[in-house]
């Protein structure tokens, strides 16, 4: 997998608050009417921006506070291939690997709004066509590996029956 | 080497020794779900063909984050809820109910369970050392499935904790004043284990405070060891026999050591809009407040509405500031009712709300207007979290929030407290505590 696109560049501390707002929690069981909302405490026009294939990314400790697994679905319904970031809260990223969208922990300091991603996850290199950047993130652990390549948790337990750590 | 709680608890789930860094296979003991995140976890496990619980006695559903329900979308999702809850016989709290985090630990949570919440301020469940963490909706949906999940053994920080709280000065200023400290990712993956004296000599409601906001500094549980005060609190909820005591290992190892001596700490208050932008009470004195909310899991038990009720009972709210209580739990409102704290709140001009989770999430119930200060117990003060990003919140204890209600600006609970009287039970009862010690 090479997903390739822009990236939108956010701060540190992007919280679940900012990227799927309670004020829309009726809509929690109509996610793609959810998703046209994403991130919009963080930039109101995001969600008619993005183009299919993009990467957000962020600072320090992105998707910190609550538990909606909504926030990385509203990420991937979005089209946004992969999230970037020099860390990420624990729940979120957790959250993120179970619905199958790619969270990638390296130094995104250098990297703006409007640069042109490239991303080996196999590999795992990404290339910043823009600035000729070549940076490398940190392996997941093997149980994560498994279960984003089988597609999220769901797709996982139906195909093993049970986690597959190893 | 020794073995700290998360350690313990981990391993005696496993049938072997586990360390800190091991990803592991564990069984689940509680299952929490609450009407934002059940839906979409009913959704996945049926999607997994899983028809039968693993433990329906102890998977609960709680709707407590929009109840009573404000819009037709969540009215529908609650019935979805109530029709999948008597299909499988799982266990339910309904609207009024109260919070998940104050209910499951009155009467689902025991000393060495593992309990995995889709809620992230499970970690509440620390306080009676209970491994209780938060995930999200697929997650839990496998855990109430199949009864088990993978964990990786954190690593854990020992905060030790010394002295004895100084008049208006509580767990809750004990807490924001230490994630100002770390920072609000300074223990992310981690467990925190308090310990010391201070920590010995709380009661339960204000331990299960330092463990709700466990997650606010990133942490995965907030766990403290179980002890005379847990026993106490478990048979007070009829279930004494569920007790057993679980203290860390002697040489148990620690990633990092935290000392922290309250006995000069001022009343903290978090500034909009993280919770580690922390500053002595000193430094936010004269910040005009339009709405108090003295509620949520954090600060709403009957230990928390009795401190805001010391300090306002026989006075009037200042006339340009908002005051909305919510009580944790059907229990709290209760006690609360017959103590007459709930008729001093509505004659000092204080709305009070069903128990539940009221204005925490922006969804009803309180969502201030643009440019609003609103002073809150919560354990989160991030732009919108109550529903408006034009708004701010600011976090401090239940003592601070009565004061500012009757000024109107933040303001130092201490002018209203007197040594003798002051605090009242819970810090004459540590002083005799601690000079038998002596
Ligand atoms: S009171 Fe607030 S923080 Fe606690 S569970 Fe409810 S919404 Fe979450």
């Amino acid at each position: 997998m090479t997903p390739k696109g822009s990236a939108w560049k956010f701060g540190d501390n992007i919280s679940t608050d900012l990227i799927a707002p309670g004020r829309y929690f009726h809509l929690r069981s109509n996610l793609p009417e959810m998703a046209k909302h994403v991130m919009e405490d963080a930039d109101p026009s995001f969600a008619s921006k993005v183009n299919k294939g993009d990467f957000i990314v962020g600072g320090s400790n992105f998707g910190l506070g609550s538990s909606r697994e909504h926030a990385p679905t509203i990420i991937k319904l979005a089209g946004v291939s992969a999230v970037l970031a020099k860390s990420f809260a624990r729940i979120f990223y957790r959250n993120s690997i179970n619905v199958g969208l790619p969270v990638l922990i390296c130094d995104t300091d250098k990297i703006q709004t409007g640069d042109e991603l490239e991303i080996d996850l196999v590999k795992g290199i990404i290339l910043d066509r823009i600035r000729n950047l070549k940076l490398t993130f940190a392996p997941l652990p093997k149980v994560m590996i498994n279960i984003l390549n089988d597609g999220g948790l769901v797709a996982h337990i139906q195909k093993h029956g049970d986690f597959k750590l190893s | 080497m020794g073995k700290s709680l998360s350690e313990i608890i981990i391993s005696q789930h496993c049938q072997r020794d586990v360390k800190a860094g091991e990803i592991v296979l564990t069984p689940v003991d509680v299952c929490l779900l609450q009407d934002g995140t059940a839906p979409l976890a009913i959704r996945q496990l049926e999607k997994l063909g899983l028809k039968k619980l693993a433990n329906p006695s102890r998977t609960v559903f709680f709707l407590d984050h929009a109840a009573p329900s404000p819009r037709r979308e969540l009215s529908n999702d609650h019935k979805f809820i109530r029709d999948f809850v008597a299909q499988t016989g799982a266990q339910f709290s309904d609207i009024g109910g109260g919070i998940s985090h104050q209910v499951i630990n009155e009467y689902y949570v025991n000393p060495g369970d593992i309990l995995i919440g889709a809620d992230s301020h499970t970690c509440t469940g620390g306080a009676l050392c209970a491994f209780s963490t938060g995930m999200g909706s697929s997650d839990v949906a496998v855990a109430m499935g199949l009864g088990k999940t993978w964990l990786r053994v954190p690593e854990s920080f020992k905060i030790v904790v010394r002295g004895e709280f100084p008049l208006g000065v509580y767990a809750k200023d004990l807490i924001l004043h230490f994630i100002g400290k770390i920072g609000a990712d300074g223990a992310t993956y981690k467990a925190l284990e308090f310990c010391g004296e201070t920590v010995e000599n709380m009661t339960m409601s204000q331990r299960l405070t330092l463990s709700n906001m466990a997650v606010e500094a990133g942490a995965k549980v907030g766990l403290i060891a179980a002890d005379k005060t847990t026993q106490k609190f478990l048979k007070e909820m009829g279930r004494g026999n569920k007790y057993r005591e679980i203290k860390p290992e002697k040489d148990a190892v620690y990633e990092r050591s935290i000392e922290i001596d309250v006995s000069r700490l001022e009343p903290q208050i978090s500034f909009p809009h993280t919770v580690d932008n922390t500053r002595p009470l000193s430094q936010a004195q004269g910040v005009k407040i339009q709405q108090v909310f003295l509620g949520t899991c954090t600060n709403a038990r009957l230990e928390d509405l009795k401190i805001f009720y010391e300090i306002v009972k026989g006075k009037k709210k200042n006339s340009s500031t908002r005051v909305i209580v919510t009580p944790a739990s059907r229990k709290v409102y209760l006690d609360a009712m017959k103590s007459g704290y709930i008729q001093a709140f509505m004659e000092f001009g204080a709305e009070v709300l069903p128990s539940g989770c009221g204005p925490c999430v922006g969804v009803h119930g309180g969502v201030g207007a643009d440019e609003d200060n609103i002073l809150s117990t919560m354990n989160r003060n991030f732009r919108g979290r109550m529903g408006n990003p034009e708004s701010n919140i600011y976090l401090a204890s239940p003592a601070v929030c009565a004061a500012t209600a009757i000024k109107g600006e933040i303001a130092d609970p201490r002018e209203f407290l007197t040594v003798k009287k002051g605090s009242s039970a819970k810090s004459s009862k540590k002083s005799s505590k601690q000079k038998k010690k002596k």
